[in-house]
C-alpha cells in the first residue's frame, strides 16, 4: 500500500467530501433494491448478451471505457458485471444532466453511486481526473465514456483526454475498452421510451498507457481497442 | 376415449423423441459409423430444442389456454424483437416501434385469448399496419418511407400475427370436440412442422439434387419439399384420429399443405437472413439459436392450419 500512495496526488489522500460518495454497502436496502431492480429492468429491457473476449471479469481496480449511445449505455453495463464488481464499481455521469430534478439526483447519487462532473464549469486545480482519482481510492472501478457524450450517427468518435490523464496518473490501473452494439436503437438520444431490441456488450483485454506513449497515439489506440470488439 | 387419444399422442411422440435421443446419444459414442459427426451433433442439438419445446408445451396445456396464450405471445415478443433487431431501422421508427412491441402485441393476444376472430384477424393487418404508416410519417423522416414501413409491418405478421393462429386453434370451436381436442389440435400442427422440418433436411440429403433458390438456401431441394410434403400428408393421414374434425384425407391434405408453408417459412427466413448477412436470428444472444429460427416454419403454417381446421369443422357440422 505504502508504494501505491506514492504514485497518487496528494489530493487522493483527502477524505472524499463531495455528494455521491457513500459506500454501497453502507446505503439503504430502498437504494440496493432500486439499484438491483432497474440492473434487471435494463438487463431485460436491453436484452443485453454479455461477451468476456479475450478478458475476465476481475475486482482489482479497472477503468471500463465504452463507446456512448444511449443513456442507458451505464446502467447496462453496470447490470452485466458481476454482483461482486458491480459494487466496487461507479459510473462516471454529467453534472448538468443527472442533477436536474430529484429523481435524478437520487437516482446518479444514492441508486448508483455515480460521480458526477462537471462538463460546463472544469477548472485546472479541481480537474474531472482527479475528481475520480480522489472517489476511487484504491479499489473502486470506474465506468467512464471517453467520447464526453452520446454519438448522433452511431460511430465512435475521438476520445477526449480524459482516459490519458487517467492512465498517466495512475498507470498501475487496469483500462478495460467496452464495446456496445446497438443500444443506441433501443434508447435513442432524445427519446424517453425504450424499444426492447436485442443488445451486446463486450469487455475486452485490459490495456496499459506504454511508457512514454504520446496522448494521440494513446487515445487513438483506445478507440481502436473498442472498435475492435465490434467485429 | 377423448382421453385415450390424448395420451396415446403424447405417448407415441415421447417414446420416438426418447428412442431418437438414445439413437442420438449412440452415435455421438460410437464416431466410427461413417456418420458426418457434425450432423449428428446437429441431430442432437435438434433433439435437446425438441425436448425443450415438449416441456414447455406441456407446462403450457396444462396450465390451460390463458396460460398457452401468454406463452406464444411472449414467444412472438421476442421474435419480434430478434426480427426487428436485425433489420435496420431508423430513429424515426422509433416511436412507432415501442406502440409496436408495448400495445399493438400485447392487445393482439389479448384478443386471441378472448376469442375475438372477428378483430384479432383484422387488427394487425389493417390497423397496426395503417398506425405504423401514420406514426412514421409523423415523425417527419420520410428516407426510403415505404422500405421502412414494410420492414415493420412485415416483422409484425410473420412473428406476432401468423403465430397467434397456433394458440387460437385452442378456441376454434368445432362441433362435437370434447375439450381437449383443441389442444390436440394444437400439438398436431407442431408436430406436422416439426415433421416436415425433419423430412425435408432427411429427402434432401437423399435424393436432393434440384436446388430452389441456391442464392437463399444451400440445402433446400425441390426432391426435400416433394418428399417432406408428401411423408408428413402420410403421418397426418395415420394420426388423424389424434385431430378432432379431420376425415384422414382431411388430415392428409393439412398435412401436406402444412409442409409446405414451412418448407416456405423456412425459405423466407433464409432470404432475410442472408440479406443482412447472418447465420441465424440468434447471433446477437450467445449459445443459442434465435427463436425465430425455430419457430418459422410455425409461423407460416399456423394460419392456414387454422383455416382449414375451420373450413373443414364448418363443413362437418349441419
Amino acid at each position: 500500500m505504502p508504494k501505491l500512495a506514492v504514485m497518487l496526488s496528494p489530493a487522493d489522500m483527502q477524505p472524499a467530501t463531495v455528494a455521491g460518495t457513500r459506500d454501497p454497502a453502507g446505503s439503504s436496502i430502498v437504494c440496493r433494491a432500486a439499484g438491483l431492480s432497474l440492473a434487471a429492468l435494463a438487463r431485460i429491457l436491453s436484452g443485453a448478451s454479455v461477451r468476456w473476449i479475450a478478458s475476465q471479469p476481475d475486482t482489482c481496480q479497472r477503468v471500463y471505457f465504452a463507446n456512448h449511445t444511449s443513456h442507458l449505455d451505464a446502467i447496462v453495463i453496470w447490470s452485466s458485471l458481476p454482483q461482486a464488481i458491480r459494487e466496487l464499481t461507479r459510473p462516471v455521469a454529467a453534472k448538468d444532466y443527472w442533477q436536474r430534478g430529484l429523481v435524478r439526483r437520487w437516482l446518479a447519487e444514492e441508486v448508483f453511486n455515480a460521480i458526477l462532473i462537471d462538463r460546463t464549469d472544469i477548472k485546472v486545480h479541481q480537474s474531472p481526473v482527479d475528481l475520480m482519482l480522489r472517489e476511487i481510492g484504491t479499489t473502486k472501478s470506474l465506468i467512464v465514456f471517453p467520447e464526453g457524450g452520446r454519438s448522433i450517427t452511431g460511430e465512435i468518435g475521438e476520445f477526449k483526454s480524459g482516459l490519458y490523464y487517467l492512465a498517466k496518473k495512475r498507470p498501475e490501473i487496469e483500462l478495460v475498452p467496452v464495446h456496445i452494439d446497438n443500444l443506441n436503437r433501443v434508447l435513442p438520444r432524445g427519446e424517453f421510451l425504450p424499444v426492447p431490441l436485442l443488445s451486446c456488450i463486450s469487455f475486452g483485454p485490459p490495456l496499459w498507457l506504454e511508457r512514454g506513449e504520446a496522448k494521440v497515439d494513446f487515445l487513438e489506440r483506445a478507440r481502436r481497442a473498442v472498435l475492435a470488439l465490434k467485429e | 376415449m377423448d382421453d385415450i387419444r390424448t395420451i396415446a399422442l403424447i405417448a407415441g411422440v415421447l417414446g420416438l423423441l426418447a428412442l431418437s435421443t438414445v439413437v442420438g446419444q449412440f452415435l455421438k459414442r460410437h464416431p466410427d459409423r461413417g456418420l458426418d459427426p457434425a450432423a449428428v451433433n446437429t441431430f442432437n442439438l435438434r433433439l435437446r430444442g425438441w425436448w425443450i419445446m415438449c416441456t414447455v408445451l406441456a407446462a403450457a396445456f396444462w396450465l390451460g389456454t390463458t396460460a398457452t396464450v401468454v406463452l406464444f405471445g411472449l414467444v412472438s415478443f421476442w421474435a419480434l424483437r430478434e426480427f426487428i433487431t436485425l433489420t435496420p431501422t431508423r430513429k424515426g421508427d422509433h416511436r412507432a416501434l415501442f406502440w409496436v412491441f408495448f400495445l399493438f402485441t400485447p392487445l393482439h393476444y389479448v384478443l386471441v385469448g378472448l376469442n375475438r376472430y372477428d378483430v384479432f384477424s383484422v387488427f394487425l393487418p389493417v390497423y397496426a399496419t395503417l398506425f405504423v404508416l401514420a406514426r412514421v410519417a409523423f415523425a417527419g423522416d420520410y428516407k426510403r418511407f415505404l422500405e421502412r414501413t414494410a420492414k415493420i409491418q412485415a416483422g409484425l405478421v410473420v412473428c406476432v400475427y401468423c403465430l397467434s393462429f397456433a394458440p387460437a386453434l385452442l378456441q376454434l370451436p368445432i362441433a362435437g370436440a370434447m375439450p381437449g381436442g383443441n389442444f390436440r389440435l394444437l400439438f398436431f400442427l407442431i408436430l406436422l412442422v416439426q415433421f416436415a422440418d425433419c423430412m425435408q433436411y432427411v429427402w434432401s440429403r437423399m435424393l436432393g439434387r434440384r436446388l430452389v433458390a441456391a442464392a437463399v438456401s444451400s440445402n433446400r431441394t425441390w426432391e426435400g419439399l416433394l418428399g417432406s410434403a408428401t411423408s408428413t400428408a402420410l403421418l397426418a393421414a395415420v394420426l388423424w384420429w389424434a385431430a378432432p374434425p379431420f376425415e384422414p384425407w382431411q388430415a392428409a391434405l393439412a398435412g401436406f399443405v402444412v409442409a409446405l408453408m414451412g418448407f416456405a417459412g423456412g425459405m423466407t427466413m433464409s432470404a432475410i437472413k442472408r440479406d443482412r448477412g447472418v447465420k441465424d436470428y440468434g447471433t446477437l444472444v450467445v449459445g443459442h439459436g434465435g427463436v425465430l429460427d425455430r419457430i418459422d416454419s410455425i409461423c407460416f403454417a399456423a394460419p392456414v392450419f387454422y383455416h382449414l381446421t375451420q373450413l373443414f369443422a364448418g363443413a362437418g357440422s349441419p
